[in-house]
């Protein structure tokens, strides 16, 4: 990828908290339209935002958002940004469309303007009957809803969004992935997605960034990630002895294992040895196969591999 | 209809930068105004304003009223005497500005839009001072101007030529002291209760310390442990009165110098868009 289809690039960057390296020496580029930056709870998701957005100052690296260096030009950079924050945060005493104007007002939009995008973009976040009321009184779903208008009120190019389904009802959920899903390829905003819910990221993004105790595990389109690099298989089986051993031979065996929320694994087979392979292992461990049965890969697969979950 | 079929439309208009602190300063000073309490309180404060006028009025018309006429000393008890109004608007307005915004997290919105945390600062301090300036300068400032019309002649204006930058120059002062001192309590908490309750213990706390030193001494060289004594003190080499107190007002200065810096830094240290707990 070429950096002039970067819309931030992040070079050696390293930041700490007192003792702890939040990021470490993080090399990465984030390419236009949607990107996933996926990772479990405390991989460095945030940190990295707060640092593109010059909140957090990194003790090493080089840092360009929009063509934009973060150190020496952060004004700039946020007139043509939209950050949707991780938890609850509203200016308080105001209604909804005074505090979408005035966050519009204050990215520089004349007063006018302003209040009319605030009305636009309320409606376009499904909040147009609720726009009169006091945020303070909003559900957290609508409450997510209004961060994401603050975050749009401008006409940003770039949307850095941290978590945007945090608490969301299945439904709000839905609807919130759509919003980001249009955003991104209907309406020509870049966007940022931090999240560590993989259906989200895959629902809406085109690509993705892995990362993992402030490092980055993997990267790249997600089609091209799901590629297999072997087979993998849903599995069920049957042992009289414990079946942690069993998995273990697998991986031994150079094989991945992750548990599903079902009572089915997903093992993933390198190379060409396939069913074969795994009916091999289970026969000379004594292990009976109940249950076997091709899977494509997922993206789950690829965070699984990339930060080594079980 | 889904939701995102009713549309999102791109921006072509312009964007103006540099005037968020201003954008900051008008809606929390419209804000304000809606408040019929606060306006109340704004009332109340120019009754004094209205007292000295008919003062002006009977001693520019009535020689028997010759005993009231106005003098420099005149502005500065007027000053005094609105301390009081400066004290409650402070703590009503003064304290929810950062703290309210530290409690709903908007900080992180406000800098997450293109303005630097000083402009944040320069907003909030400009609703306050703004609404400190209206109740101590420009009543005073208008006084003179009454004491004109009502005398029919610039002979105390001209006699007096000091006292229109003496009124602002105190005004300025103290002002700023207050200001500064109050957005830094402000931004130390996420009550905006606490901060009123923080902010009027440290004002009465020093000046009962230095009443007590002042007992204890017989003197009032110690004075500049309260800060409302230092103020008093410039307030009085500024409006060439005699001092209150014994303290060389230097010290007091210096005093309301060191308070406004410690404010600033506290204010450097606590406006942030992320509050890091290493």
């Amino acid at each position: 990828m070429a950096d002039s289809d970067a819309v931030v690039t992040l070079e050696n960057v390293t930041v700490t908290y007192g003792r702890n390296q939040a990021l470490a020496d993080v090399t990465t580029t984030f390419e236009r339209g949607a990107v996933g930056l996926l990772g479990p709870n405390g991989a460095g998701k945030s940190t990295m935002i707060k640092s593109l957005l010059g909140f957090v100052v990194p003790s090493q690296g080089r840092m360009r958002v929009l063509g934009l260096d973060v150190a020496t030009s952060p004004i700039a950079i946020r007139a043509r940004i939209g950050y949707m924050p991780e938890n609850d945060a509203h200016i308080p005493g105001m209604n909804a469309v005074s505090f979408v104007a005035y966050c519009g007002e204050l990215a520089g939009l004349p007063r006018t303007d302003a209040m009319q995008r605030a009305h636009e973009v309320l409606f376009y976040v499904g909040l147009g009957e609720a726009r009169y009321r006091n945020v303070e009184t909003y559900s957290t779903g609508m409450k997510q809803r209004i961060k994401l208008a603050q975050a749009l009120v401008h006409d940003p190019d770039l949307l850095f969004l941290d978590e945007p389904t945090n608490g969301m009802d299945p439904k709000g959920r839905d609807e919130m992935l759509e919003l980001v899903r249009d955003l991104a390829h209907n309406k020509g905003v870049n966007l940022i997605l931090s999240s560590h819910v993989l259906p989200d990221v895959e629902y809406t993004c085109d690509s993705v960034v892995v990362m993992d105790k402030g490092r980055i595990a993997a990267a790249g389109p997600i089609e091209a990630l799901k590629q297999p690099r072997g087979r993998v298989y849903e599995l069920r089986v049957k042992t009289s002895s414990d079946i942690e051993q069993f998995f273990g031979q697998l991986r031994a065996a150079g094989l991945e294992c992750h548990a599903t929320d079902e009572d089915v694994v997903r093992v993933f087979v390198p190379g060409e040895g396939g069913a074969r392979q795994l009916f091999a292992l289970a026969a000379a461990a004594g292990v009976q196969v109940r249950h076997l049965r091709p899977s494509v890969p997922t993206l789950e697969d690829v965070f699984a591999h990339a930060v080594g979950q079980d | 209809m889904p939701i995102h079929d009713q549309g999102y439309r791109r921006y072509g208009g312009g964007k103006s930068a540099g005037r968020a602190w201003l954008v900051i300063m008008t809606t929390g000073v419209r804000t304000m105004l809606h408040d019929k309490r606060f306006i109340v309180l704004l009332a109340a404060s120019w009754i004094q304003f209205v007292v000295r006028a008919v003062q002006f009025y009977l001693s520019a018309n009535f020689s028997q009223a010759a005993l009231i006429a106005p003098n420099a000393a005149t502005f500065r008890d007027f000053f005094d005497k609105q301390d009081i109004f400066v004290y409650i608007v402070t703590v009503t307005l003064g304290a929810r500005l950062i703290a309210q915004d530290r409690r709903a997290n908007a900080l992180q919105i406000y800098l997450s839009k293109p303005l630097t945390r000083a402009e944040y600062i320069l907003g909030k301090f400009a609703i306050l001072a703004g609404f400190l300036l209206f109740i101590t300068w420009v009543p005073a400032v208008l006084l003179l101007g009454v004491q004109v019309v009502f005398a029919g002649n610039f002979a105390f204006l001209t006699a007096n030529a000091y006292l229109f930058p003496a009124i602002t120059l105190y005004a300025a002062i103290e002002v700023t002291m207050v200001a500064t001192a109050m957005l830094a309590l402000s931004s130390l908490s996420t009550n905006s209760r606490f901060v009123g309750i923080l902010y009027t213990g440290l004002i009465f706390f020093t000046s009962a310390l230095s009443s007590v030193l002042r007992f204890v001494t017989a003197s009032t060289s110690l004075s500049w442990i309260s800060f409302g004594n230092n103020l008093a003190q410039i307030g009085d080499v500024i409006f060439r009165v005699p001092l209150h107190y014994q303290t060389p007002w230097p010290v007091s200065l210096l005093i309301v110098v060191l308070l406004t810096a410690v404010s600033g830094v506290v204010l450097e240290r606590r406006v942030r868009g992320v509050e890091i707990v290493a």
